[in-house]
């Protein structure tokens, strides 16, 4: 059986999905485990796991260092990544949105400043509209950009909406809905399809 | 004395393929590292990357450091019937999706561009799967086909069809499904794209699941695919070659089989190609064109060091006989080892074994 190499976001997130992975059959009692370890492997199931940032999984994929792995459709729209995209793994929905102070009117005569961390996204989402941007590229606390006079709007991942609110703002336009989903190497993929399709069809069972 | 070894592997492989492309009487294409930008910015989305390097030629003309060769090639094909059979090895200056920057990347690869059979395909596809086999025979060589995954898309509407390739591409059926449901298609259609995406294995096991999904739909390309894998298989193990539609292409310049080669341990293809007679028209030529390209860069990745880099490092110090200390490094030559002389161990330096220059010019082993 060949040994799948999986990358899982670090956080949250990633204990879902691993929790998701166990049930599937692919357990690995060494990352249950308190230490500060990062790589975890069971042979006896075929599987090494690795936890990497949450934003570096897609590379760690598209580079080969794993067969497959957990990432945010936000991070596959952002960073386009050569990779196959098998499942959607159902786990950690929240959605892209435009977001706004609760008093801006948007005057379509003027250039829109957009303060984010997705600039792709919101790029290509105005350019679909056809709407003059200013891109405001930051890499957090982008709710405070509106309120400080940095931009107009943000583009940001909205899951509960209770950090905007306590902000000022307020969710105005959803771009696309987010969730995690399993992505493979497309040369992994190739030479190790029996196992990774195993691991697509058991993960969707579990859904 | 020649040793291959002194090369690199990228040098090593160039010409192991030019060799065997020059069996088939492929003949030597050789062209010019610059070409008119005009040729690439009319053709952008035919090549990896959309970025080109350009400069001000010192009559006024905008050129291009080559991003592509076929374009090149396809350019100066003489048309008029005749078949156009050439190999290369150049090298073309473009950005990859995975990295950040321009980057040299070394190439090999062929073209065969005029009237086109059966068997001027075939024979290029068995020249992919050879020149995978040179480089690493556990090499898998996929292949798609730009005429089925035409006819699978056909009930779609215009609008829908470059969105619903791309999601063919990422074999997300999730999005296939979605994208067909908003454009109103039939979700039996949709579940015929969704099992094309997952359609994966030999020919033989491929196949027969593709002809009772699509049916009579892709007919002629169907057949034309059977055929190449049973002319393909003549030459190269079934258990070497995968069927795989999601290797999609642009559809304004590929239009039938897609091919892909891929090498344990490299984490994307080494070897692309496929037949682009669409490409031919855009730029006012008739006939057919099939083609593949070897990205060498990738190689290096590939070679196993031995863990040395010279065989002998033969110390001596400033008082010895210097025409002695030559004389034995000569000797050590002859024996077919490596030698490096210096008065002292450079730090980091591999080497078998380490001489010291002994009183009276004999050897005596230090490690």
């Amino acid at each position: 059986m060949d040994m799948l190499n999986i990358a899982l976001p670090k956080g949250r997130l990633g204990e879902k999905v691993y929790r998701r992975f166990k049930a599937a059959g692919y357990p690995c009692p060494a990352i249950e485990e308190e230490n500060r370890k990062l790589i975890f492997e069971n042979p006896a199931a075929g599987v090494r796991y690795f936890w990497v940032k949450p934003s570096d999984v897609a590379i760690y994929v598209e580079r080969g260092a794993a067969d497959v792995g957990v990432a945010g459709k936000d991070i596959l729209l952002e960073y386009g990544p050569q990779v196959y995209e098998l499942a959607d793994l159902g786990l950690g929905h929240c959605r892209m949105c435009v977001a706004a102070p609760r008093d801006f009117r948007d005057r379509p005569d003027r250039v829109l400043r957009v303060a984010t961390k997705f600039p792709r996204i919101a790029a290509g989402y105005y350019a679909s509209l056809s709407r003059d941007i200013d891109i405001i590229r930051l890499n957090g606390s982008i709710e405070i950009a509106p309120i400080l006079g940095l931009s107009d709007v943000i583009v940001d991942i909205v899951e509960t909406g209770k950090t905007l609110l306590e902000n000022g703002l307020e969710p105005r336009e959803t771009i696309v809905p987010i969730s995690a989903r399993l992505i493979a190497n497309r040369v992994g993929y190739t030479f190790k399809h029996l196992s990774i399709d195993r691991l697509c069809r058991r993960l969707e069972e579990q859904a | 004395m020649l040793d291959l070894q002194t090369l690199r592997p990228e040098e090593r492989a160039g010409l192991r393929l030019r060799a065997l492309y020059r069996r088939r009487g492929y003949l030597p294409y050789r062209m010019s590292r610059f070409e008119p930008y005009d040729l690439y910015a009319r053709n952008k989305s035919f090549l990896v990357s959309e970025h080109i390097l350009t400069f001000t030629d010192t009559d006024g003309r905008l050129m291009a450091l080559k991003p592509d060769v076929t374009l090149s090639i396809v350019r100066s094909a003489p048309g008029g019937g005749t078949t156009q059979k050439v190999y290369y090895q150049e090298n073309v200056y473009r950005t990859s999706p995975a990295a950040a920057g321009y980057r040299e990347i070394p190439q090999a690869g062929l073209e065969c561009i005029g009237s086109l059979d059966l068997l001027d395909v075939a024979e290029v596809l068995e020249l992919a799967a050879e020149s995978l086999a040179l480089l690493n025979g556990s090499y898998l060589l996929e292949l798609g086909h730009a005429g089925v995954v035409s006819a699978l898309l056909e009930g779609l509407p215009e609008s829908a069809r470059p969105g619903a390739l791309e999601e063919l591409g990422r074999k997300n059926t999730a999005a296939l499904r979605a994208l067909c449901a908003q454009a109103g298609a039939d979700p039996a259609q949709a579940e015929r794209l969704c099992r094309l995406a997952q359609l994966h294995g030999t020919p033989g096991e491929v196949l027969p699941q593709l002809s009772r999904l699509a049916g009579s739909a892709a007919g002629e390309a169907q057949a034309e695919l059977g055929r190449l894998c049973a002319l393909l298989e003549r030459r190269a193990p079934a258990e070497r070659l995968r069927l795989d539609f999601s290797i999609v292409n642009d559809m304004r310049y590929y239009n039938g089989v897609i091919f892909r080669g891929c090498l344990p341990g490299l984490a994307s293809g080494v070897l692309a190609g496929g037949r682009y007679d669409n490409l031919l028209r855009r730029m006012g030529k008739t006939g057919g064109a099939v083609g593949f390209a070897v990205y060498l860069d990738q190689l290096e990745r590939l070679e196993e060091e031995d863990g040395y880099d010279v065989d002998v490092l033969l110390l001596y110090s400033p008082g010895d006989d210097p025409a002695a200390v030559s004389r034995l490094a000569g000797e050590l030559r002859e024996e077919g080892r490596s030698v490096r002389l210096g008065r002292s161990a450079p730090p980091g330096l591999r080497c078998r074994e380490t001489l010291r220059f002994g009183e009276g010019g004999g050897r005596s082993w230090t490690c």
